[in-house]
């Protein structure tokens, strides 16, 4: 099988084209029409669905940005009705509130045919068995690629997340041919099978990995490649876009972005388009998304796209590489974490000062995040049981609401560096090289 | 009355990184400080150096100077006597009494010992030792 949509994967760029025309002018009318936060925001900018005429006019559109799916918590940009709405997602976002997605049937469809041409360009069919060790729930990632899978006839291996040492025993006893993970997990997987004794390579079938939710890199893909013997696939989305969206083909020169579903935008510092190749922030609009549409979403992300036709006969851009972000948002593990956040719980604490800092670091390739705080004068005591439930305290809630444990310091008082502004407090040490 | 018991104990709070604990010591040393027992305790963040000395004030005062984070904590003290078994009849007394220790350490000079432990509220405590026939020490009488 070497497409699941040919027609589409292979249309011509012009035709391409015509069509995001076609759907963003549509998306905007309906938009213009059902939401009340985007008809605001239009009539702000002194823009109709009228004045979208050709792709250039996108620029006209106002954006949207985190904040705003903050504001309007839980469901308030959704623009169908709970009985249309098949499906919640839920992730972190940049204070306490969490980001709600929604899907309508159509959604949960587009999302899944996404995957499905994405598998099958990473070189997968129903001869396949995946093993999802994505997270199932409310994260997108187990669930989308479960469906995306099953679309393609593949047989799924629904493991979930932990207990590697299982996880290694089914790969190994079932013909499983491809994983879904974290980068990361990908290599704790490969340390795991080192310490039981199965090699990757002649004790299981597995030849496919579809890979993301957190950056890596060039260096990293090479390594893992060389280690296991599998085909490591860089993976692309976000539970704004659905969820996971986009992999590379197998040519591995950038994640196909199917240009029917999104129309991605690379803007420079004063906002104007870059050139192709040329690094800068993506801005996205979903072209068919019907439960809780995004115009010219700012995701934070920074990259480039390249529109030379793939090797692989696809004609649909390649975005490559992440290279940073334009805001503080770390991915820790998979998950999205605000500096914001945890100052937040920081602030629920009486027996804390605003004085922190965060360390990342990758130990054996797997994230750690340490949060050092100092502790407030007046809570300092020599009772080392009390110092503990103070720690566990803030641990507990920390867990809570960021959805991943972090390693605890509590500081002396007066020991944290004093500093301005928030990436300051920030020391990301992880390496990709 | 009961706070003439209450005996003034240094509690020096040492961030766990090699080298600190010369440091506190050169401090003390610096500011001519006796120490007659100490004990060090340590959480996942820092570590806490706990001693009876014998001019609290000035030397809490000397080692804030220096920067260092100290704090004065009100502990209780028991006479022990230094032989097998010593420890076991404070045990039993401080078990007897039903209070719940924080923390404690001793402190031994030839046949003479001592006792030091800390509790949530000291002042109710040494009452009801004193009132059980009990002897607490003074800070004079260390
Ligand atoms: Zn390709």
């Amino acid at each position: 099988m070497n497409y699941w949509n040919e027609k589409m994967e292979t249309m011509p760029l012009n035709e391409i084209k015509a069509l995001q025309l076609k759907l963003l002018r549509k998306l905007v009318s309906e938009m213009y029409i059902s939401s009340k936060f985007y008809h605001g925001k239009m009539k702000e900018a002194g823009v109709k669905p009228d004045d979208i005429q050709t792709m250039k006019d996108v620029s006209k559109l106002p954006m949207m940005k985190k904040t705003d799916l903050r504001d309007n918590y839980p469901d308030k940009l959704f623009i169908r009705p709970q009985s249309e709405i098949l499906r919640y997602h839920v992730s972190s976002g940049t204070t306490g509130k969490p980001t709600i997605v929604g899907y309508t049937r159509n959604d949960i469809e587009n999302w899944s045919e996404s995957l499905a041409r994405a598998f099958v360009s990473s070189g997968l069919s129903n001869k396949d068995v995946m093993q999802i060790s994505n997270g199932y729930g409310l994260f997108t990632g187990g669930l989308g690629k479960h469906y995306g899978a099953e679309k393609i006839g593949a047989t799924v291996l629904p493991t979930g997340t932990g207990n590697t040492a299982r996880q290694i025993e089914l790969m190994r006893d079932l013909p499983v041919t491809a994983i879904a993970c974290t980068p990361s997990y990908m290599f704790h997987i490969a340390d795991e099978c080192e310490r039981m004794g199965v090699s990757i390579r002649n004790d299981t079938k597995l030849r496919v990995g579809i890979l993301g939710a957190e950056p890596w890199s060039e260096s990293m893909r090479k390594k893992l490649q060389e280690r296991t013997g599998i085909l490591a696939q860089n993976c692309y989305g976000t539970s704004e876009l659905s969820g996971p969206m986009f992999t590379e083909c197998t040519e591995q020169k950038g994640i196909h972005v199917w240009g029917d579903l999104c129309l991605m935008e690379i803007l420079d510092k004063n906002g104007d388009p870059c050139a192709d190749g040329e690094r800068g922030e993506m801005v996205i609009t979903m072209l068919q998304k019907e439960a809780f549409p995004l115009i010219r979403y700012r995701i934070g992300d920074i990259s480039s796209l390249e529109w030379e036709k793939c090797e692989c006969g696809r004609t649909h851009p390649r975005l490559q590489r992440l290279s940073g972000r334009t805001d503080d948002m770390l991915i820790i593990r998979g998950i999205n974490v605000f500096p914001s956040q945890i100052e937040d719980v920081i602030g629920e604490m009486d027996f804390l000062t605003p004085f922190y800092h965060i360390t990342v670091s990758s130990v054996n390739y797997m994230d750690n995040m340490l949060v050092e705080v100092e502790i407030t004068d007046d809570a300092l005591t020599d009772d080392m049981i009390k110092m503990e439930k103070m720690k566990r305290e803030f641990d507990r809630r920390l867990k809570d609401v960021l959805n991943i444990k972090a390693e605890i310091k509590l500081a002396l008082p007066g020991s944290m560096p004093r500093v301005e502004g928030k990436a300051k407090h920030v020391t990301d040490t992880r390496s990709y090289e | 009355m009961s706070s003439e018991y209450l005996i003034k104990q240094l509690s020096v709070f040492i961030n766990n990184e090699p080298g600190r604990l010369a440091q506190i010591a050169a401090a003390l040393k610096e500011c001519n400080v006796n120490m007659k027992a100490f004990n060090i305790a340590e959480s996942s963040g820092f570590g806490v150096f706990r001693a009876i000395v014998d001019d609290p004030d000035k030397a809490c005062a000397e080692l804030s100077k220096k920067g260092i984070v100290v704090k004065e904590t009100n502990v209780i003290a028991i006479p022990m006597v230094n032989r097998p078994g010593g420890l076991l009849d404070v045990a039993k007394i401080i078990g007897d009494a039903k209070i719940n220790v924080e923390y404690g350490y001793a402190y031994m000079n030839n046949d003479e010992a001592s006792f030091f432990f800390r509790v949530d509220d000291a002042p109710a405590v040494i009452e009801r030792l004193l009132a059980a026939g009990i002897k607490v020490l003074k800070e004079k009488d260390i």
